[in-house]
């Protein structure tokens, strides 16, 4: 716990926390907009650290978890219109199934197999989706009839205390005992099970947690956005915006991922007026701090402070 | 009749689905690569051969041969540029050098998508074919734009099998498929064996993404798309096993083609994946895998 209280890293989180939530009250509602889809993708980030990162499983379908969680969310509202909060715990709950699908395969194959089924099972609910359309409302996407506020201060504030507490458990988890684990098992699951750890237990309870927050996160996503669409929660671009972002920001870092969002997120906005090229743009400056960052910015920033303190 | 038009059909994009996937599984076999810009490096080939033989009038013929040319280079600058230096990268510990290939690929195939759609849209565009008329077998008309293709795919496999088997460079390939390191104490340079297989795949993926331009068309909203049925046709074959790819593009082809008659062209590609997850469940090393 010192070791932890010691951390600049936890200060420095602590600090941004802080000036993020004085954020309202000078900044238009517009910048909030993007931020605070910039805090949800930070959210989705973090829980694809945690699996990637902690845990060594190679996910390509972050979105699988994020749609499923979404969708769910979305459906239930415009179907029987429950209040908000049962929408979105629904929203996690299915999710959480779908990360216990997902997690059985991960038990018996291994890098690029697992991958693959990950990837497979994206297009498998863009698939659905679009097959189902009249529940669904196909590849246009459906409108969500509640949003959580109409102000954006407000939804800038769910969207941030949200993040901060994702945070705070993720990153606790991260560094407790259980984040050795996973950690230890990613790397080397037959020595991790001859020290005696549960390596299959602690894979599940990754999934489990990486799914629950990923479905919360889209559920509470599209309740700010007011519709739910296969290109803005189902998409394999979107998963793939968020691997990028958890590189960028930083493997197992956990908090790097928010900042990698949250510099993917701002920069796209920032070369909006460059149409159409900006993806372009921002994907190539990903694949050069890729290329030439590879621990990416947390990574970084954190080898420096280590070097330092030698 | 329907069965004999799927059988027709279904052998033509099953034969592209083999050429598109073969020079994948050959660049995983021989340096363990997931090139995940796949598509765009099929993409690519199919629009410079579009915009070359369509809109600058210089014949078919040579269009053609410049996109499969361009096809080529792109596959270059995708491996000295993204993945050989991610592979040499000092800061990279080994055991992630594979996730980070996966990522770099993949943002490479982004702005290859979107820097092909900045040029050129993403509106669907189909070449011209490369040559023109029908003819008709036992009743089914078929253009003979869609027979050459399958031979053109068919003789470009045959003559990388004369390659691999028969030549010496074609054998040194194949050994560093099985043993890198012994084939480095034989004296012989990896980096020129793995620069000759991105050579083939170049080649490869080339002429597989023109091919397609003339047969289906291609848009650069399907990168994306061919890439995964490339992987899905690999890993259903084994990763790194070409007549396991050849197999799986044909079961692939075929599934795709007879759902599309039969039941509805909407459900396409849903038996395929459905398939897959199957197969890697069952039998994770695929049909014909190594592992």
């Amino acid at each position: 716990m010192t070791n932890l209280l010691r951390s600049p890293v936890l200060w420095a989180a602590l600090l941004l926390a802080a000036v993020a939530s004085t954020l309202p009250w000078w900044l238009s509602g517009y910048v909030l907009g993007v931020l605070t889809v910039a805090y949800y993708f930070g959210v989705f980030s973090m829980a694809w650290d945690l699996l990637f990162g902690f845990a060594g499983e190679v996910n390509f379908g972050p979105t699988f978890l994020i749609g499923l969680g979404a969708y769910t969310a979305a459906i239930l509202d415009a179907k029987w219109g429950p209040p908000i909060p049962v929408c979105i715990i629904a929203g996690g709950l299915v999710a959480l199934i779908g990360g216990l699908l997902l997690a059985l395969p991960a038990l018996r194959l291994r890098g690029p197999y697992f991958g693959l089924v990950t990837l497979v099972a994206v297009l498998l609910l863009q698939n659905c989706i679009v097959i189902f359309a009249g529940v669904t409302g196909g590849e246009i996407g459906m409108t969500v009839p509640d949003v959580l506020s109409v102000r954006a201060e407000d939804n800038y504030w769910y969207a941030l205390a949200f993040l901060i507490v994702c945070a705070i458990i993720l990153f606790g988890l991260s560094r407790s005992a259980i984040g050795l684990i996973l950690q230890a098992s990613g790397q080397d699951a037959v020595g991790a099970q001859a020290l005696g750890f549960n390596v299959t237990k602690h894979k599940l309870a990754a999934f489990c947690i990486s799914a629950v927050f990923s479905g919360v996160a889209g559920a509470m996503l599209i309740f700010y956005q007011g519709t739910a669409s296969v290109s803005t929660v189902v998409d394999l671009g979107v998963g793939v915006q968020i691997i990028i972002a958890a590189v960028l920001g930083g493997r197992r870092t956990i908090l790097g991922a928010v900042l990698g969002s949250v510099f993917l997120i701002v920069a796209g906005e920032f070369l909006r007026p460059l149409g159409q090229i900006n993806t372009f743009v921002v994907a190539a400056v990903a694949l050069a701090v890729i290329l030439f960052f590879p621990d990416g910015l947390l990574g970084n920033l954190l080898r420096v402070t280590a070097r330092e303190r030698e | 009749m329907v069965w004999l038009q799927i059988l027709i059909d279904g052998f033509a994009i099953s034969s592209l689905y083999a050429l598109g996937a073969i020079g994948f599984t050959l660049i995983f076999g021989v340096s363990g690569v997931l090139n995940l810009a796949h598509g765009g490096v099929m993409l690519v080939a199919a629009l410079m051969g579009w915009m070359l033989a369509g809109e600058a009038r210089i014949g078919t013929y040579l269009g053609t041969l410049l996109g499969v040319l361009s096809g080529l280079a792109c596959a270059y600058v995708t491996y000295l540029m993204v993945v050989r230096p991610i592979q040499r990268s000092a800061a990279i510990p080994r055991e992630e050098k594979e996730i980070f290939v996966l990522t770099g690929t993949l943002l490479w195939g982004i702005m290859i998508q979107q820097g092909m759609a900045y040029l050129f849209t993403d509106n669907p565009v189909t070449m011209r074919p490369l040559i023109a008329g029908v003819v008709s077998i036992a009743g089914v008309r078929t253009p003979l734009n869609e027979i050459m293709i399958a031979v053109i795919c068919w003789v470009v496999i045959g003559l990388l099998w004369l390659f691999v088997n028969r030549t010496r460079a074609g054998k040194a390939l194949l050994a560093a498929s099985i043993n890198p390191r012994g084939l480095t104490l034989l004296g012989f340079e990896l980096s020129r064996v793995y620069l000759l297989a991105w050579t083939i795949y170049g080649v490869l993926a080339g002429v597989a993404g023109v091919l397609l331009a003339s047969f289906l068309g291609v848009s650069s909203n399907n990168t994306g798309q061919l890439t995964a049925s490339a992987f899905s046709i690999v890993v259903l074959g084994g990763l790194g096993s070409v007549s396991g790819s050849l197999m799986a593009a044909y079961v692939v082809g075929y599934l795709e083609t007879i759902t599309a008659y039969l039941i509805a062209p909407t459900l396409r590609p849903l038996p395929a994946l459905l398939l897959l997850v199957l197969v890697v469940y069952v039998r994770p090393q695929g049909l014909l895998g190594r592992r």
